[in-house]
């Protein structure tokens, strides 16, 4: 495994000097959040770049911060979070790009900060596998990938109305939105 | 009535219908695509997969698979359950290697929270994850080659998944969604009992394995109906995301146990095997010699095993043993709050993977600092492969379907989470 890390950084500071947001670091991974408007030349610099190679994208997932940080732990020790952490979540969602490299058998988190009714470019001209990761991130929370090629729910109906994995959705699902057979 | 006009290919059949004409003939029935919906109840199709066929005669044309008939909201429920009692859920995931997938999750966690496992616990873990690629390629064996036609497999290789299981009934208490794994460890040390029948089992293998190949391998039919069947090429492979056996089937060496090395795997000597071919075939040969490659770990891992603690001293992080919750006062209050406040790890994201049976088995992990996490995300890998199915399966015969899948080898378990 070949420690990319500062190569990654130099290269994409050296190309597009303000598309990166913010670096984070957390047990050795590496996450980056980009400006949304470079996204596509980011991943597609990423991709052909001979030295970094990240020819396969792995998973885009999203995560809704809805309320992060906000509710005070029921917990005996106090976490205090620095002004500079809560200030990354200020958006209500993050979509989130989990890159590997074959070659150099490394991998870098590249996240993207969304609010809520703004759609993102599609990836999956780049790396066909964010097709159907797309979709479940579409599916579970109602994030529009422009350009998609078929937009459709991965695993819930066509006809479902919400998308489960947002906060505000109740883990017991709401009564009625699937409606059973009649007879 | 409205006059309708047809601009598809089968415009005189749709107007015939329209028509109510019950003298039309069609002049070549075979001028027309047809659509085929295979699954979700259809035996070849190993769960609830669902795959919509257009199909020219018996050639298909193009398909789309449809997903969600086992989707069970795991990653919404891991929101609202605490680190532990996510562990039995992993277990229905990939339920045909469920001590592989608790490994995967714990091994998550325990990056999220910076716990360090024994050395002991860390060869136990990797016992539990060959057991489990062994149990899950037998499983492939015999319904791969069932799929194909020749049934006596599927009893023969069922017979010495049973030996396995046996195995993991004495390890782990269950013979099925064992749940072992705990954070910070496994649930119980390893007997010497269980030592000493993975050793026999160990032993036995090759002979057993060996009266299996002999019965597909020098089969004509078998061979005639995996070789060449379900190409990708090693760029489509990539570019899908494919990982596990289909990547090593066409040409790519790529295993994360050796790539990117987590638990004792690099003190370990095995190798990972590679076909060329692409095809049915090629994946086939991969996995059986997978399954030669994981007894070599077991047996070394036999060898290697070092005495020891199977849990830390991190009495805030890891649950104390059960006998001693019942007669020690600390442990009793540990085990209390880790139970109702959980573990806590630090405000922070991981992602750990690990070359499952099927391919790259990875947990993200979101935290907020409490009992819960804020956002789990299961990469699985049979959701991963199965977008691969309608370039495998395009310009085959409607019959290499199966066979296909079979290849794929995916569990809907863990596709449909």
């Amino acid at each position: 495994m070949n420690n990319l890390r500062e190569p990654l950084l130099n290269k994409l500071n050296e190309q597009f000097s303000s598309a990166i947001e913010s670096v984070n670091d957390f047990r050795d991974e590496t996450t980056i959040i980009i400006k949304k408007d470079f996204l596509i030349s980011v991943c597609t610099f990423l991709r052909d770049d001979n030295e970094l190679a990240f020819d396969s994208l792995r998973d885009v997932t999203a995560v809704d911060y809805s309320g992060f940080l906000q509710n005070p732990i029921p917990h005996d020790h106090d976490i205090h979070v620095p002004e500079k952490i809560q200030q990354q979540f200020d958006t209500r969602f993050q979509v989130v790009y989990n890159l590997y490299s074959m070659k150099n058998h490394f991998r870098i988190r590249l996240k993207v900060k969304l609010e809520e009714d703004e759609t993102i470019p599609t990836v999956s001209s780049i790396w066909k596998s964010a097709n159907w990761a797309e979709r479940e991130t579409y599916d579970m929370f109602g994030i529009k990938f422009e350009g998609h090629p078929d937009l459709r729910r991965m695993y819930m109906p066509e006809e479902f109305e919400f998308h489960p994995l947002r906060k505000e959705f109740p883990l017991m699902g709401i009564p009625g939105s699937l409606p059973l057979p009649k007879h | 009535m409205e006059k309708v006009i047809f601009t598809e290919p089968s415009e005189r059949i749709l107007q015939a219908l329209n028509d109510q004409d019950t003298s039309f003939v069609l002049d070549n029935a075979l001028e027309h695509t047809m659509v085929l919906n295979m699954g979700p109840q259809h035996p070849a199709t190993h769960g609830v997969l669902r795959l919509l066929v257009r199909l020219d005669g018996e050639t298909v044309v193009s398909c789309i698979p449809d997903l969600g008939y086992l989707h069970r909201g795991y990653e919404k429920i891991a929101e609202a359950s605490s680190y532990h009692e996510f562990i039995p859920h992993t277990d229905r995931l990939d339920y045909l290697s469920p001590l592989a997938n608790n490994v995967a999750y714990t091994l998550a966690v325990e990056k999220l929270a910076g716990i360090e496992i024994t050395r002991r616990a860390q060869f136990i873990r990797v016992i539990c994850a060959e057991l489990a690629r062994l149990a899950s390629h037998f499983v492939f064996l015999g319904t791969m080659c069932m799929d194909v036609g020749a049934l006596t497999i599927l009893l023969w290789a069922f017979r010495e998944r049973e030996k396995l299981q046996d195995i993991m009934d004495v390890l782990t208490g269950v013979r099925f969604t064992n749940s072992f794994a705990r954070i910070g460890g496994v649930a119980n040390d390893m007997s010497d009992e269980v030592k000493k029948m993975i050793a026999d089992y160990v032993k036995q293998f090759p002979e057993k394995i060996h009266e299996c190949e002999k019965l597909v391998l020098s089969n004509r039919i078998f061979i005639d109906r995996c070789e060449g069947v379900g190409y990708i090429s090693k760029e489509d492979a990539i570019a899908f995301g494919a990982t596990g056996p289909i990547l090593r089937g066409c040409g790519i060496a790529h295993d994360l146990r050796r790539d990117q090395p987590y638990l004792v795997y690099n003190e370990l000597d095995f190798n990972i095997p590679v076909f060329n071919e692409g095809d049915v075939l090629a994946r086939f040969y991969v996995r059986l010699n997978e399954m030669k490659e994981s007894i070599k770990i077991l047996q070394q891992c036999l060898e290697k095993i070092p005495q020891g603690d199977v849990k830390p001293p991190e009495p805030k992080k890891v649950l104390p043993n059960k006998e001693k919750v019942y007669s020690k006062m600390e442990e009793l209050i540990h085990d209390f709050m880790l139970i109702n406040f959980g573990i806590n790890p630090p405000i922070g994201e991981v992602y750990h993977a690990i070359e499952g049976s099927k391919g790259e088995l990875g947990f993200y992990i979101v935290s907020d600092g409490d009992a819960t996490p804020w956002r789990l995300k299961i990469r699985s890998p049979s959701f991963c492969n199965l977008q691969l199915m309608p370039q495998l399966v395009k310009g085959n015969m409607i019959s290499d379907i199966v066979a296909i899948i079979g290849s794929v080898d995916p569990v809907m378990g863990e596709a449909d989470k």
